[in-house]
């Protein structure tokens, strides 16, 4: 059985049906793209307060800061290890352990697909957001906006790394996924979510660049709103932390695997 | 009463029973909860570096107001989110039948059916803050100032049910609102700052539509002794509005709710 061997027209099939699906749920996916409005609550602390300054921030690089922190979130946001728990506890897992195609692919294609309907909602929010904030309109060059895009994609994938590693620890114990909250917690705090991270004190500072989790809001935040300093650094760290992370995901859930018995068995 | 009281009873032991079976989840809870703590305290020491104030907000009086949202967040994983997420369930599955048949009020069934002991710990780790807090600003509490904290923070608690239950109750039309806690959660984190601290637009919003002023700003003030005496009383009115808000918004809903599959 070979997991590496994907035919285009199983991509196809897997995202039409994902994407089907998804649009079942457009009224969640709206009130979820919502519910990632604290990084505007930040914004409104930030642009108050006048510790922004002596960091070197002003009401401009603020807005456009926070903005491509919610763009860059909207985009990256990960649920694997949920969708998983679900499916191991409701035995659904097994037919789709049978099936030749590894089942993170699935679960992949669903976050895709996700992505897809959620965009006209970041839209809409966005372009709300200037409505309300002219002054702070900004239009990113093509080579801003695909490195971006690229970076935030990178960041989405570290993201799911990270949500599969702890997936796969559900096949040793059903209720592993509660681990995830000890991923979210770093990373609701030292990803940028709610502060750029050059606010930090130096020496937090260099040690928060060693962990994965600026790298997942703050390097492409940083990239679409202009403030980026180390672009071909920051690119290389998510190539670094992608490389560390995937083969995990694969060894672990190989073993994880071998070790599963099925719910009910 | 004494029906009520024997049902809760019930009700707390076996969620203390079925915590038992997940120590894993317990210890998780702990230390991710802990981790939530220092994370809200480093990033509110950032907008106080060289003598900036939060506000007109000392950093020791915005601790006072950090240690409130945490034990507010404490009451909502212990009590709110556990018990509130299973309404969208009950409609789901039709099981609200069985609530609605029992001899109990309905409200309070679904309100207080179950409670997660793993959000304990937040409620004394944010009251140990406060308390903190209030030696460093050498805050003095006799009993009278005692007896009007322990009714603000009550009315506060009364107030955030209260928010909590009207949007979950929602789902007895939709189904598929849920996620809006989500929202709810995400706005109601804005109550981790002073209100002073907002725009002019976000602190309208936060006093007179959604009600964030009043969860810690304002117990914070009474705390610290800045605020009038009406203060109390406005709290305590808005708490006793959004309750009967709620209980009259049950009702309602409930006038609508047609069981599944009919």
């Amino acid at each position: 059985m070979s997991y590496s061997k994907l035919k285009i027209n199983v991509i196809k099939a897997l995202f039409n049906s994902q994407y089907a699906n998804m649009l079942e749920y457009r009224v969640e996916i709206a009130l979820w793209a919502l519910s990632g409005v604290l990084p505007f609550i930040m914004l409104s602390i930030w642009k108050e307060s006048g510790a922004a300054t002596s960091y070197g921030f002003d009401g401009l690089s603020l807005s456009r800061y926070f903005l491509s922190a919610f763009l860059v979130r909207q985009f990256s946001v990960v649920w694997v290890v949920f969708s998983f728990e679900e499916d191991a506890l409701l035995g659904k897992l097994s037919p789709y352990l049978i099936q030749p195609l590894h089942p993170l692919w699935r679960y992949l294609a669903a976050h895709i697909a996700e992505q897809v309907t959620r965009l006209p909602f970041a839209l809409l929010i966005t372009f709300t957001f200037f409505l309300f904030n002219t002054d702070s309109f900004w239009i990113p060059s093509l080579i801003q906006f695909l490195l971006a895009w690229l970076s935030t994609l990178f960041a989405f994938s570290i993201a799911f790394l990270l949500q599969s590693i702890i997936a796969s620890l559900c096949f040793w114990n059903e209720k592993a996924s509660s681990l995830e909250r000890l991923l979210f917690t770093p990373y609701l705090f030292l990803s940028g979510l709610l502060a750029p991270i050059s606010s930090f004190p130096p020496n937090i500072q260099k040690i928060v660049l060693l962990t994965p989790f600026p790298y997942m809001i703050n390097f492409p935040a940083n990239i679409l709103s202009g403030l980026a300093e180390n672009i071909f650094i920051g690119f290389i760290i998510q190539i670094i932390w992608i490389s560390i992370l995937f083969p995990v995901v694969i060894l672990l859930w190989k073993a994880g695997v071998r070790n599963y018995t099925a719910m009910g068995a | 009463m004494e029906r009520y009281l024997k049902a809760l009873y019930l009700f707390l032991t076996t969620a203390i029973g079925i915590e038992m079976e997940y120590q894993l989840n317990f210890i998780v809870e702990v230390i991710a909860m802990i981790g939530t703590l220092s994370g809200s305290i480093f990033i509110l020491s950032l907008f106080f570096t060289q003598g900036q104030q939060l506000g007109n907000w000392s950093w020791e009086q915005a601790l006072i107001i950090q240690g409130i949202y945490t034990l507010l967040d404490g009451i909502t994983n212990t009590v709110l989110r556990p018990n509130l997420r299973e309404i969208v369930n009950y409609v789901r599955e039709g099981t609200l039948d069985f609530v609605l048949l029992k001899p109990i009020d309905s409200q309070f069934w679904v309100s207080l059916r179950t409670f997660s002991p793993s959000g304990l710990p937040e409620i004394g780790l944010g009251a140990t803050l406060v308390i903190y807090a209030c030696n460093q600003l050498g805050v003095v509490l006799n009993i009278n100032q005692l007896v009007r904290i322990i009714i603000i923070l009550a009315s506060s608690s009364i107030t955030l049910y209260s928010i909590w239950f009207l949007v979950a109750a929602t789902s007895i039309w939709f189904v598929k609102t849920w996620n809006a806690t989500e929202v709810l959660r995400a706005i109601l984190s804005s109550g981790r700052y002073p209100v002073s601290a907002y725009s002019l637009t976000l602190r309208f919003i936060f006093t007179f539509i959604l009600p964030i002023t009043f969860l810690t700003t304002v117990p914070a003030e009474i705390i610290i002794g800045d605020s009038g005496y009406n203060m109390i009383y406005i709290g305590i009115l808005i708490a006793v509005f959004f309750f009967s808000l709620s209980r009259m918004f049950w009702i309602h809903a409930l006038k609508y709710y047609t069981s599944a599959s009919s």
